[in-house]
């Protein structure tokens, strides 16, 4: 045994523990790799430690997984990118473990230093690697070969690139589903490195294959090459090709496949641009939308706006919109929500004249739907329609149905429609807002619901924040003052609550003059929480007000509170006091 | 069975019946030796080669055994394509064992959830480890099996005689737990803390180096729970089964269904709810479900009034209406009080070539084609003499027991338990007229009456139903009544030879032909 000097004793600690029974400790010195391999130097890091840790392959799946971390980006420890390949071989054999994850890593670092592998390196170790594993015995190393192709097939001389493109093909038929997985997963990216002329011939003929696949999770993932490919191909041949492929996908059997489509056709019709999107995408979505399968409905309802965004507004009109209104009715309350999602964004699309006449009737049944999720989702996109038709048809249209929800019995509604008050609000103007919805922000500070009063409060602080303090004065704080006196407790909470809040906005003045003597007398209530409250409040109020009014005002009351009987009372009372001689201290 | 196709005209003649032989006995039990009830066996499962077998017992133990008559186990692609017929009959030795689940209690519904395994099943193996699933009534698991080599780990940094340091380490090896010893010297010390300062020579330090491990040719197999599924079900889980697809499975209770991801543990999708909004008008549960052997979006389900539901996945995400549904029509006047207790199938199989299915109710074992669900193309009677009995098996509750069935890997024959430990094996190609009636013994055959009489048939009848095997055992053996409390109710076909293995109590036999 070598004697350690004294400052190298925490690397060869961590060096030892590579080995340690312990989980977290091996753990540790896996994260700690480049440490080690720097004591080491370059040299033994390549003779010694990575041979090390292509035999200590045998770990659990937490210590493999940081290991193909690290090695990803181990090149400047083995002495660059000449050396990089001696990294291979311990990745190729995490290639293989059975764990999804550390194969996905072990990948991933794999191609990270694949691209920054010389040309004639690659051809030497890489290509190989990539061979052997697309040959190998088990079904995780087939799997992670795919993932690969796209890095070696660049740098590959032209006969290896036959090579590839056929193995590639063979992976593609494999008996096991999931190497067919892998294979159309990763097509995209390994045919955006093959030629043009190969493209067309042989991953075409690939990716036919995939798309005709019995099994139904392959033919999910070729979906999803439909529009890498599509991208990859001239306009012309993706039209001839790809189109009806995804024609056909839209009236797969299965509606995990049709799913897909819904959820993909968007990046489905950029790949073959606006024309043909016209005649043959329009029909296939329409019939997605009205698909029996409800997940799919859900799916296209929701790229429903997405989708009117690439056709002109005609189009949409004839066909998407008569299927929209459809859908506002639908059975399933999820489709119904996925549509009220997005719907508001039709409304620019669409225009202002199409809106009020066809998507206005749709907002208001969406508005009034029996299921909360759906109205809260056109409630928190009002402001896109306001943009388009208008305030005043808006408000005329739409605020009875607010107004309805503003009394909804689902508290999560009333939440949802309180926190967009300020912003409604904004867009209504003083006037308008005076005559409906005012009394509804009163209302709420005394709901059944805490959280809805907790809302309410910090509503009408928004509120004086927009319309200023003049206006808040004469409209807020006096109704607020008023609800003071309420028999019960918990309300003259939230109204000290609301004081507290309120206070910071409305200014010194205010606060002095109708605030705090509110406040103040609160302090003589009978109910301790009150008290309490009280002097939490006050204790808020202290840097606001005047340094007079602390002394003649403040202070004497938190002292009376400091001698309440009850104990909650005197701690918040105490600690109040302190706050206010710290403010004095420092001034 | 493919190219034969069954509902041809010209059906080939049937193969001969076949002598069962002895194989193998594991856990025989010695004369008036008492049966441990945790040591009763609950499960039995070949994988997919027929290389391993794996039993579950009612102690939640499962037991893996290995086959010992081919040569190379690593080989499996090269295997498949042997010609098996060169190697002698399937010999099985015990491999491992581990612990699958434990008893719990459920708090919240005060239930106790007993530790036994109702079902086992293979999954694909991604490397040279072994994988499986296995349930109880609440909990499925996904184990690993795998072989280790014992590794000692010597020469270290750190001398061992030193009181700092991790010392144990030297003599360690990674198979035993439990014998490391916190290090608590360096853990004190702002662990591995180099200052900033600290500067790497180029070369690095000649006195470090790395730990030498010393692999010996000593080899443990350590079972890994790698996933567990909980809390996807109200009621007793009957099945999981394994979809082609290799990446999903399913698991059945009374009255749902979920859809699995193995590699996802924490969410599983409802395919199938039959539990009716009033427990009160419940009329029907499911007993016993499983996926096509090939097509991803198939799967059937058997529920307690003796239905068999083909699902198609592709259909809908909900699937609570069937594609088909496979019944057979009572014949009028033969109802009792116990018809609809026997109707009820405990158990179906899909054949290896996806088209048949297999099912047992309490009395017979019917074969159906999937393309034909006006009734089954098949129905062997297992134990018909009890029928007159039926009377007492309901005072005792054996009614209920479920009984297994399996079908051979060549579709040729189908096979299933009954009492007195005895199963029997049929013929089911056209024409065939083998049943025979084995026990599970040493001495197999001994219970076998030679078909003395050939069964009456008519080929022309409106249902193609052969009823074969009624009269054969109606005579029992022994003379006596017949033992209800030996029932041999789990029983597995190997799946490309005539090799079974069936479970009597806690004792393994294996038989060959």
């Amino acid at each position: 045994m070598a004697m350690i000097d004294e400052p190298l004793y925490p690397i060869a600690i961590l060096i030892d523990e590579l080995k340690n029974e312990d989980i977290q400790l091996r753990l540790n010195s896996i994260r700690r790799l480049s440490t080690i391999a720097r004591a080491l130097g370059e040299e033994r890091t390549r003779k010694e430690l990575i041979p090390f840790l292509s035999e200590n392959n045998d770990d659990d799946d937490e210590v493999l997984l940081a290991m193909a971390e690290e090695l990803g980006v181990f090149i400047p420890y083995v002495g660059g990118v000449e050396h990089a390949h001696v990294l291979l071989p311990p990745l190729e054999t995490l290639c293989t473990v059975e764990e999804t994850c550390v194969r996905d890593k072990a990948v991933e670092s794999l191609c990270r230093i694949g691209a920054q592998m010389r040309e004639a390196d690659l051809v030497e170790w890489f290509i190989p690697l990539v061979k052997r594993l697309a040959a190998g015995e088990w079904f995780t190393a087939r799997v992670s070969s795919c993932g690969l192709f796209h890095i070696a097939y660049p740098s590959a001389p032209e006969l290896l690139k036959a090579d590839l493109r056929s193995i590639y093909g063979q992976l593609c038929q494999d008996d096991m589903p999931m190497v067919r997985r892998s294979a159309a997963s990763n097509l995209g990216k390994f045919a955006a490195t093959v030629e043009q002329s190969h493209l067309k011939s042989d991953i075409m003929s690939i990716f036919e294959d995939l798309t005709q696949d019995d099994q139904d999770s392959v033919r999910l993932l070729a979906v999803e090459g439909c529009a890498a490919l599509g991208k990859l191909l001239e306009p012309q041949d993706c039209v001839a090709h790809i189109l009806p492929v995804i024609v056909n996908f839209s009236q797969d059997k299965s509606w995990r496949v049709r799913y897909m489509v819904a959820n993909q056709l968007y990046e489905l019709c950029e790949a073959v641009g606006p024309e043909p999107t016209r005649s043959d995408l329009v029909p296939a979505y329409v019939r997605l939308l009205r698909d029996n399968e409800a997940e799919v409905r859900i799916a296209a309802a929701g790229k429903v706006t997405k989708f009117c965004r690439i056709l002109n507004p005609q189009l949409a009109i004839q066909h998407i919109l008569p299927c929209v209104k459809e859908l506002s009715s639908d059975s399933s309350q999820h489709v119904r929500s996925a549509l009220a999602s997005v719907i508001m964004g039709m409304a620019p699309v669409l225009g202002k004249e199409a809106t009020i006449e066809q998507l206005l009737p749709i907002f208001l049944s969406l508005l009034k739907d029996e299921f909360p999720d759906v109205r809260l989702n056109i409630i928190s996109k009002l402001d896109q329609v306001n943009q388009v038709i208008g305030i005043d048809l808006l408000s005329q249209s739409l605020l009875p149905a607010i107004v309805e929800l503003a009394e909804d019995r689902h508290w999560r509604v009333r939440l949802a429609i309180i926190e967009y008050i300020p912003l409604l609000a904004s867009q209504l103007g003083v006037g308008f807002f005076d005559d409906k919805l005012g009394a509804l922000c009163m209302q709420w500070l005394e709901d059944k619901v805490f959280s809805i009063r907790d809302a309410a409060a910090n509503n009408l602080k928004r509120l004086a924040e927009e319309f200023r303090s003049d206006w808040a004065m004469q409209h807020i704080v006096p109704q607020v003052l008023e609800k003071i006196n309420n028999p019960h407790y918990l309300y003259r909470m939230t109204i000290l609550h609301a004081i507290s809040l309120l206070a910071p906005v409305m200014g010194p003045d205010i606060t002095c003059q109708k605030l705090l003597p509110v406040v103040i007398n609160a302090s003589k209530d009978r109910v301790p929480n009150i008290k309490f409250n009280v002097a939490k409040v006050l204790q808020s109020l202290i840097p606001i007000v005047d340094q007079s009014v602390v002394e003649n005002t403040v202070r004497p009351c938190l002292v009376e509170l400091s001698e309440d009987p009850d104990v909650d009372v005197r701690y918040f009372a105490v600690q109040a006091l302190q706050a206010s001689d710290q403010v004095m201290m420092s001034s | 069975m493919d190219e034969d196709g069954a509902g041809t005209s010209e059906a080939p003649s049937p193969p001969p019946p076949l002598e069962w032989k002895f194989s193998q006995v594991f856990g025989e039990r010695t004369a008036g030796e008492e049966v441990q009830e945790v040591d009763i066996i609950s499960a039995i499962e070949f994988d997919k080669s027929g290389d391993h077998l794996a039993t579950g017992d009612r102690g939640g133990r499962v037991v893996l055994f290995e086959r010992t008559d081919v040569r190379d186990f690593g080989r499996r692609r090269d295997l498949e394509r042997l010609d098996n017929s060169t190697l002698r009959h399937p010999e099985f030795r015990y491999k491992t064992e581990f612990q699958s689940h434990e008893p719990e209690f459920d708090y919240l519904k005060s239930l106790e959830i007993e530790e036994k395994i109702n079902k086992i099943r293979w999954c694909q193996t991604p490397n040279g480890a072994l994988f499986l699933l296995s349930t109880n009534d609440k909990t499925i698991k996904y184990w690993k099996v795998q072989e280790k080599k014992v590794k000692r780990i010597s020469e270290m940094n750190l001398d061992s005689s030193l009181s700092v340091g991790n010392g144990c380490m030297a003599s360690s090896s990674t198979s035993s737990p439990g014998a490391y010893l916190p290090n608590g010297g360096c853990l004190e010390r702002p662990y591995p803390s180099l200052s900033n300062d600290f500067s790497f020579p180029p070369g690095g330090f000649s006195s470090l180096h790395l730990p030498v491990v010393v692999a010996s040719q000593e080899t443990s197999l350590v079972a890994r729970c790698r996933r567990v599924y909980a809390h996807a079900h109200d009621y007793h889980i009957n099945s999981i089964s394994n979809n082609s697809d290799g990446e999903t499975f399913i698991s059945a209770d009374d009255l749902r269904i979920n859809l699995w991801n193995l590699e996802i543990s924490n969410q599983s999708f409802n395919i199938v709810d039959v539990k009716p909004t009033n427990m009160e008008d419940l009329t029907e549960v499911i007993t016993s479900m499983e996926f096509h052997p090939t097509h991803c979006n198939m799967l059937a389900y058997s529920s307690s009034k003796g239905f068999i539901r083909l699902i198609d996945l592709r259909q809908s995400a909900l699937c609570d209406s069937h594609s088909q549904l496979f019944e057979e029509r009572e014949t009028p006047g033969s109802r009792s009080f116990f018809t609809e207790i026997i109707a009820s199938i405990s158990d179906i199989k899909f054949a290896k070539n996806g088209r048949h299915i297999l099912s047992r109710d309490y009395m017979t074992l019917k074969l159906w084609d999937i393309s034909m669900n006006s009734g089954p193309v098949a129905a062997f009677q297992v134990h018909e003499f009890l029928r007159p009995k039926l009377c007492d098996l309901y005072e005792n509750d054996s009614i209920f027991d479920k009984f297994e069935c399996c079908l051979s890997g060549d579709g040729l024959r189908v096979a299933t338990g009954s009492y007195s430990n005895l199963f029997r094996v049929f013929g089911c190609v056209p024409g065939s007229n083998e049943a025979m009636t084995l026990e599970a013994s040493k001495n197999p055959m001994r219970r076998q009456v030679q078909n003395p009489t050939r069964p009456a048939r008519s080929l022309s009848s409106l249902t193609r139903v052969v009823r074969r095997g009624a009269e054969n055992t109606s005579i029992d053996a022994n003379g006596n009544n017949y033992d209800f409390t030996t029932k041999l109710l789990h029983l597995a076909w190997h799946p490309s030879e005539n090799s079974i293995a069936c479970a009597a109590a806690n004792s393994l036999y294996m038989y060959y032909a």
